[in-house]
C-alpha cells in the first residue's frame, strides 16, 4: 500500500471541502472495495476522508419514497421491515451479495460505487483501459468469462459487480448526492455511464460530490418482485447471470413489469423494451420467453462469455415464472 | 489399567491451542532484531530482466536492503536430486514463469518491506509464453520413480481391437493451486556460519539438506525448525525459492528475517497440481469384464523441470485387467514447477478412470458398481502380489448401503426434484500407501511418563495426539502420560509427511520402539529404574514387507441436483466408505476423509487456475475468483471406516488415509451429474456453462 494520509470528517460539508482540495482524495466508508483495491495498488489515494462519522445511516419510509441513508449497511437494509415488505428484491439481492461479514461493513454508497472484478483491472501488469486510459482492454481475447456481454465497448467489457443496483435500477430509485456546488438527485439509469471510449468514466459523479443517500419510490406492486442470482458457487461469489423481477398481474395478464440484469452488463441493466413488451401481454412462458430475446437484444459474447447470453434469458424467464407463480 | 486406546476417537491435544490461537506457527515466532523480507515476482512468464531500478524502493523508509541479481550473495541453486528442483535464487536474468523471485525488499516492518518491494522497477525483454498444455514442447520423461514411462502387460492392442465394446474418450484436468490456510514462511538467523530456520515445511530435514547444498554448508551447521504447518498436502513438500532467499537476505542483512509468502503469492513459485489431459481406452466383454485398458497421460512441467502426475498408477493398479497399456508424455511450459497435491495421481487418475467406467456402464447397461464388482481383483493386477489386506468389497456394500443405492432408477434424466434433475453416481477409491525409514527415541521415567521423539511434523493430521495413543496402546498406559516431541532437526530424523506414509514410517517406529520398551519394562517387574530407560531406534521395511501391495480403498457415493436451465449443480448427499487398515483414531481419520471429500467436490465443480494465454500471467490467483467451496456447497458428508487389521502392511497395522479420500470424489460427483443430466462432462471443473449448452 502507498502511503496516504487520513482524515475523519465530522460533517458532510467538511467531507466534501477535503475531498474538493485534494484531486486524489477518496471518500472511506465501509473501506471493502478501496482498501481491497490500495492493497492491489489500482487505487492509490494520496488521502482518505472517513466518513463513518456522517450521520447517514437511516432508514426509513418519507411520503412515497423509501429513504436509504448511504452508510446504512448492507445486512441493516437487508433486515429491514420496510424494504422487506416494499420490495422484497432489494433484500434479496442484498442477502446474495458478498458474505455476511462483509455486509456488516459494506455500506449503500460504497456498494453502489464499488469497482468492477474483472482480472485484468485488477492485475496493475495487466492492461486495462478502465484503470490506466489506453492501455489497451486485457479482457477483450483474454479471460473474458466473467464479463459483460451487455453495453460493452470495444475500449471496455467489464461487468458491474453490483448486486443490489439492479433492483434499485429496476426501481427508479434516486441517488442523492451533496457537493461543492450543492445537492442533486439523479434517477440510477442515469448515474451510471457506458464504458463507451471513456471506460474510466463510470458515473456522473464530479470529485468531492459525497452521496448521502438513495431514495427509492414505493412500487405499489414492488412486494411482488424477486431477484435471482446464477453463480459458481452456492455463496460469496458475483453473478454469472441475474435478474430482478416485479409484476403487476391481474387475471393472468401483466399490466406492469419491472426487470433489470446484472452480471451481464457493464452497468445494471434495465431492459424497457422487454418491460414494453410485457405489458398487457399474459403471463405465460412464450411471453416470457419472448421478453427474454428482447431484453438480450444487441447482447454480443467475446468467446469465453458466449454462454451468458443463453444464461441471461434464462435466469430471466426463470425470475419471471417465480414471480408470475 | 488397559482400555481400548487406539482408534479411539480421543480429541486432539493439541486442539484447544490451534481454536484459541495459542499455538504459534512459522510466522507467529519473532527473533530479536529481526527483520522482514518480501518478494518481489516477475510479472511475465518469459523472458529476461533488462534492468532493474531499486532506487526508490532504496530510500523508502525502513528499507535495509533491496536484494536483486546484483548483489544477492552467490549460492547454488541447482537441484539436489531427482524429486527436488531448480531454484529462483537471483543468480540470473533469465525468467521462465509469472510470478518468478526477482528481487526482494528487506525493510524493518512487513509494511515497509511491502512498499519497497512495490517501488523495485523490473523491465523485461519478453518474449511469447506458452502455458496452453497442446502448445508445450512434448517429451517422455526418462522415468518415473524408478519405472519407465511406457509401460504394458499382456497384449492390450490385440485385447482392445478383439473386445466386444470399446471407448476410448479424452478427459481433461485443470492447473490447481493448494492454498492451504497457513501460507508458506520462513525465518532465518544466521550465528557465525550456523542457520537456524523455522519453516512451515513437511519435511525439516529436506529444507536441512537443501540449504546446506545451497550454501555449501554442513547440514549440522543448520537446524530447521517446523513449530506447527498449518496444513500443507503436498506443496509444503520440498524446499521452494523462498526459503534460501529468506536465508540469503539475512546474510544481506546482517539481522534474523521473517519472510511470508502471500496468498496471491501462493500461486507463484510453491507448486500446484498439474493440468492433463488423459485419454483412457476400455476393452470389454458383454458382461463387462475389462479384456484392456489403455491410459496414456500427457501432463505439463516446467521449463527447467519435469515432474510427472503420475495419473496412471490408479488405472494400473486397481481393477483386474489382463492387458494393459499406459504412457506418460510432459508438455514444457512456463509455469513454476507443478508438484505433490493431495492424491497426486490417484485424483486426477481417478477421474478419467472412473469417468470411464461409467460411460461402460451405461454403455453396457450394467449397474456402474456392479461393473466395478465385475472387475474386482484379489492380487495387485499389475505386479500379481496379493494385497496386504483389502477391504474394497466391504466399502461398496457399506457406502451403497448408507447411500440407498439399490433405490435408483438406472435411466439419465429419469428423476426430478421439483424443477431440479436428480442424480446418483459413484466411484471407487484406491491409493497406494508407502513407508520410509524412520528414527524415534522413547524414554519413559522413573514416573512411568513417556516421552516419544521424531523429527516428523504436524499439519493438521493429529501427529501429537496419534503416536502417543499408539504408544500408550502398547505401553498400557493412558494416553496423558505419553509426550510427543517433533518438529525440528534435532530430533531423531523421520521421513517427508507426505505420499500418506506417516502413520506407516513413523507409526511403525513408534510401535516397535514402544515394544521394546515393553520388554524392558516387563524385565524389570513393570517398574522403571531411578534413572529410566531409553530406546532409540530406526525403523525400515523389511524386505518381506515387498511381498505384498498395500493400497488403501474406499467407495464414494454421491447425489447431486441439476438446474437444468441454469446449469447450476449442487451436491446434496454424499457417502464415503473407506479401508484404511487399523484406524489410529476414528476421529482424525474421519476428519482425513470428510477433507478428502470436501476437496474431491470443489475439483469437480470450481478449482480451476486460469492462465491468460497471451502473457502467460495466472489471473486468478486469489481465493475470491479462485473458487473454493463455501459450507453451502457441501451437504452432510457421512463416512463410514472399514476397520481391521492389516498384518502384511507394517507393524502399526495402518494404511495411509490421508490421500484415500479425494481419489474418486470429483469422479462421483461427475458421474452423478451425467445421471441426472445425460450430460457427460469430461473436463473439470463442471460449471454452468459447461452444462447449459
Ligand atoms: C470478497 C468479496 C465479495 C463480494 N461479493 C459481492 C457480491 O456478491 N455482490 C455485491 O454486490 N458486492 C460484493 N462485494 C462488494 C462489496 O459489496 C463492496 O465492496 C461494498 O459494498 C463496498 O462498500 P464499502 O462501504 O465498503 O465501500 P468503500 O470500500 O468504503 O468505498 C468504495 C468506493 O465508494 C466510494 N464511496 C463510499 N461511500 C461513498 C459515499 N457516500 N459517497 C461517495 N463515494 C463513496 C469510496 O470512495 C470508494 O471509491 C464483494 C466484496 C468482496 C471483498
Ligand atoms: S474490460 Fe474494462 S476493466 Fe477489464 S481490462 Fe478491459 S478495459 Fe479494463
Amino acid at each position: 500500500m502507498n502511503p496516504f494520509r487520513y482524515e475523519r470528517a465530522q460533517s458532510g460539508a467538511a467531507a466534501i471541502a477535503a475531498a474538493q482540495h485534494d484531486g486524489d482524495a477518496r471518500f472511506v466508508a465501509g473501506g471493502t472495495n478501496i482498501l481491497d483495491l490500495m492493497k492491489i495498488h489500482v487505487e492509490a489515494p494520496s488521502l482518505l476522508v472517513d466518513i463513518n462519522r456522517l450521520p447517514l445511516s437511516k432508514i426509513e419510509l418519507r411520503g412515497d419514497s423509501v429513504h436509504i441513508g448511504a452508510l446504512a449497511r448492507l445486512n441493516d437494509v437487508a433486515a429491514h421491515p420496510v424494504v422487506r415488505q416494499a420490495f422484497p428484491m432489494v433484500a434479496i439481492a442484498l442477502e446474495q451479495s458478498a458474505s455476511p461479514q462483509l455486509r456488516n461493513m459494506a455500506s449503500m454508497g460504497g456498494n453502489l460505487l464499488q469497482r468492477t472484478r474483472c482480472a485484468y483491472f485488477r492485475d496493475v501488469a495487466a492492461p486495462c483501459n478502465k484503470r490506466a486510459p489506453g492501455s489497451g482492454c486485457g479482457a477483450i481475447g483474454g479471460e473474458n468469462r466473467m464479463e459483460a456481454i451487455l453495453g460493452t465497448s470495444e475500449r471496455c467489457i467489464a461487468t458491474h459487480a453490483s448486486d443490489v443496483a439492479v433492483p434499485l435500477v429496476a426501481l427508479d430509485a434516486v441517488v442523492n448526492v451533496a457537493g461543492p456546488q450543492g445537492s442533486r438527485s439523479i434517477v440510477l439509469s442515469d448515474f451510471y455511464r457506458l464504458p463507451g471510449a471513456t471506460p474510466h468514466l463510470e458515473t456522473v459523479l464530479v470529485h468531492g460530490e459525497l452521496i448521502t443517500g438513495l431514495s427509492v419510490p414505493v412500487l405499489p406492486f414492488g412486494a411482488r418482485s424477486t431477484y435471482l442470482k446464477v453463480r459458481d458457487r452456492a455463496q460469496y461469489e458475483f453473478a454469472l447471470g441475474s435478474a430482478a423481477v416485479a409484476l403487476d398481474i391481474e387475471g393472468g395478464t401483466i399490466r406492469q413489469a419491472r426487470l433489470a440484469l446484472g452480471g451481464v452488463g457493464t452497468v445494471p441493466w434495465r431492459p424497457r423494451a422487454a418491460e414494453h413488451d410485457l405489458t398487457g401481454a399474459p403471463a405465460t412462458r412464450t411471453a416470457f420467453e419472448g421478453a427474454a430475446e428482447a431484453a438480450l437484444t444487441g447482447a454480443r459474447g467475446y468467446g469465453m462469455n458466449d454462454f451468458k447470453i443463453a444464461l441471461a434469458k434464462r435466469t430471466l424467464v426463470r425470475a419471471l415464472e417465480m414471480v408470475a407463480a | 489399567m488397559s482400555q481400548p486406546v487406539l482408534g479411539a476417537p480421543l480429541d486432539r491435544v493439541e486442539g484447544p491451542g490451534k481454536v484459541t490461537g495459542r499455538i504459534a506457527y512459522t510466522a507467529d515466532n519473532d527473533i530479536p532484531g529481526m527483520v522482514h523480507a518480501v518478494v518481489v515476482e516477475s510479472t511475465i512468464a518469459n523472458g529476461r530482466i533488462a534492468a532493474i531500478d531499486e532506487s526508490a524502493a532504496r530510500s523508502a523508509p525502513g528499507v535495509i536492503a533491496i536484494m536483486t541479481p546484483r548483489n544477492a550473495p552467490r549460492v547454488d541453486a541447482r537441484k539436489v536430486d531427482a524429486n527436488d528442483s531448480l531454484l529462483f535464487l537471483l543468480q540470473g536474468d533469465a525468467v521462465e514463469f509469472d510470478r518468478q523471485p526477482v528481487a526482494v525488499a528487506i525493510a524493518e516492518t512487513f509494511e515497509q518491506a511491502t512498499y519497497a518491494a512495490r517501488l523495485v522497477r523490473v523491465r523485461y525483454d519478453v518474449r511469447p509464453p506458452t502455458t496452453a498444455l497442446a502448445s508445450g514442447e512434448r517429451f517422455l520423461p526418462d522415468q518415473i520413480f524408478g519405472k519407465p514411462a511406457q509401460h504394458k502387460r499382456g497384449m492390450p492392442e490385440d485385447a482392445f481391437a478383439r473386445a466386444a465394446v470399446t471407448l476410448k474418450q479424452t478427459y481433461r484436468t485443470p492447473t490447481e493451486h493448494h492454498n492451504p490456510m497457513e501460507t508458506h514462511a520462513t525465518i532465518a538467523q544466521w550465528t557465525g556460519d550456523r542457520l537456524t530456520i523455522y519453516d512451515a515445511t513437511q519435511w525439516v530435514f529436506g529444507v536441512q539438506h537443501r540449504l546446506a547444498a545451497t550454501f555449501g554448508i554442513d547440514p549440522k551447521a543448520i537446524r530447521v525448525v517446523a513449530p506447527f504447518v498449518g496444513g500443507a498436502f503436498g506443496c509444503k513438500g520440498q524446499t521452494w525459492s523462498h526459503v534460501p532467499l529468506a536465508a540469503m537476505a539475512a546474510r544481506l542483512a546482517g539481522r534474523p528475517v521473517k519472510l511470508v509468502v502471500t496468498r496471491p503469492q501462493m500461486f507463484g513459485w510453491v507448486g500446484h497440481r498439474p493440468q492433463t489431459e488423459q485419454v483412457v481406452g476400455l476393452g470389454a466383454a458383454r458382461d463387462g469384464t475389462l479384456a484392456a485398458v489403455t491410459h496414456d497421460v500427457l501432463s505439463e512441467t516446467s521449463m527447467s523441470d519435469e515432474f510427472v502426475e503420475p495419473s496412471v498408477v490408479f488405472s494400473r493398479d486397481l481393477y483386474a485387467v489382463p492387458n494393459y497399456a499406459m504412457s506418460d508424455t510432459l508438455s514444457r511450459l512456463n509455469i513454476s514447477k507443478p508438484t505433490y497435491q493431495r492424491g497426486p495421481g490417484e485424483s486426477t487418475g481417478s477421474f478419467a478412470m472412473e469417468s470411464a467406467m461409467d460411460e461402460l456402464s451405461y454403455a453396457l447397461g450394467i449397474d456402474p458398481l456392479e461393473l466395478r464388482l465385475r472387475n474386482y481383483s484379489a492380487n495387485d493386477p499389475d505386479s500379481g502380489k496379493p494385497y496386504s489386506s483389502k477391504r474394497l468389497r466391504e466399502c461398496y456394500a457399506a457406502a451403497a448401503a448408507q447411500f440407498g443405492w439399490s433405490a435408483r432408477n438406472p435411466k439419465v434424466r429419469s428423476t426430478s426434484r421439483g424443477r431440479m434433475l436428480v442424480g446418483s453416481g459413484m466411484a471407487t477409491a484406491s491409493r497406494a500407501t508407502h513407508r520410509s525409514p524412520c528414527t524415534v527415541r522413547m524414554r519413559m521415567n522413573a514416573d512411568g511418563n513417556v516421552l516419544v521423539q521424531c523429527g516428523t511434523i504436524e499439519q493438521g493430521t493429529g501427529t501429537p495426539t496419534v503416536y502417543p495413543q499408539l504408544a500408550a496402546e502398547i505401553l498400557e498406559i493412558p494416553p496423558e502420560r505419553v509426550r510427543f516431541e517433533f518438529g525440528n532437526t534435532d530430533l531423531p530424523a523421520a521421513p517427508i509427511a507426505a505420499g500418506s506414509q506417516t502413520s506407516g514410517s513413523v507409526g511403525s517406529a513408534v510401535v516397535v520402539a514402544a515394544r521394546r520398551m515393553r520388554e524392558l519394562l516387563v524385565s524389570h517387574d513393570g517398574k522403571p529404574p531411578a534413572d529410566g530407560f531409553e530406546v532409540e531406534l530406526e525403523d525400515s521395511p523389511p524386505p518381506e514387507e515387498a511381498e505384498h501391495a498395500t493400497q488403501a480403498f474406499g467407495a464414494h457415493f454421491a447425489e447431486v441436483e441439476v438446474d437444468p436451465d441454469l446449469g447450476t449443480v449442487r451436491v446434496t448427499r454424499f457417502v464415503g466408505a473407506f479401508d484404511g487398515g487399523r484406524i489410529l483414531n476414528a476421529k482424525t481419520a474421519r476428519s482425513q476423509m470428510l477433507g478428502g471429500i470436501v476437496w474431491g467436490i470443489s475439483m469437480a465443480l470450481f478449482e480451476d487456475t486460469r492462465y491468460d494465454a497471451r502473457s502467460g500471467r495466472i489471473m486468478n490467483a486469489n481465493l475470491s475468483e479462485y473458487l473454493v467451496p463455501t459450507n453451502a456447497d457441501i451437504p452432510d458428508v457421512e463416512v463410514i471406516l472399514i476397520a481391521g487389521d492389516d498384518p502384511f502392511a507394517n507393524p502399526a497395522g495402518a494404511k495411509g488415509i490421508g490421500e484415500v479420500g479425494i481419489c474418486g470424489s470429483a469422479a462421483a460427483v461427475a458421474n452423478a451429474v451425467y445421471h441426472a443430466t445425460g450430460i457427460r462432462i469430461r473436463d473439470l471443473p463442471i460449471t454452468p456453462d459447461k452444462l447449459i449448452r
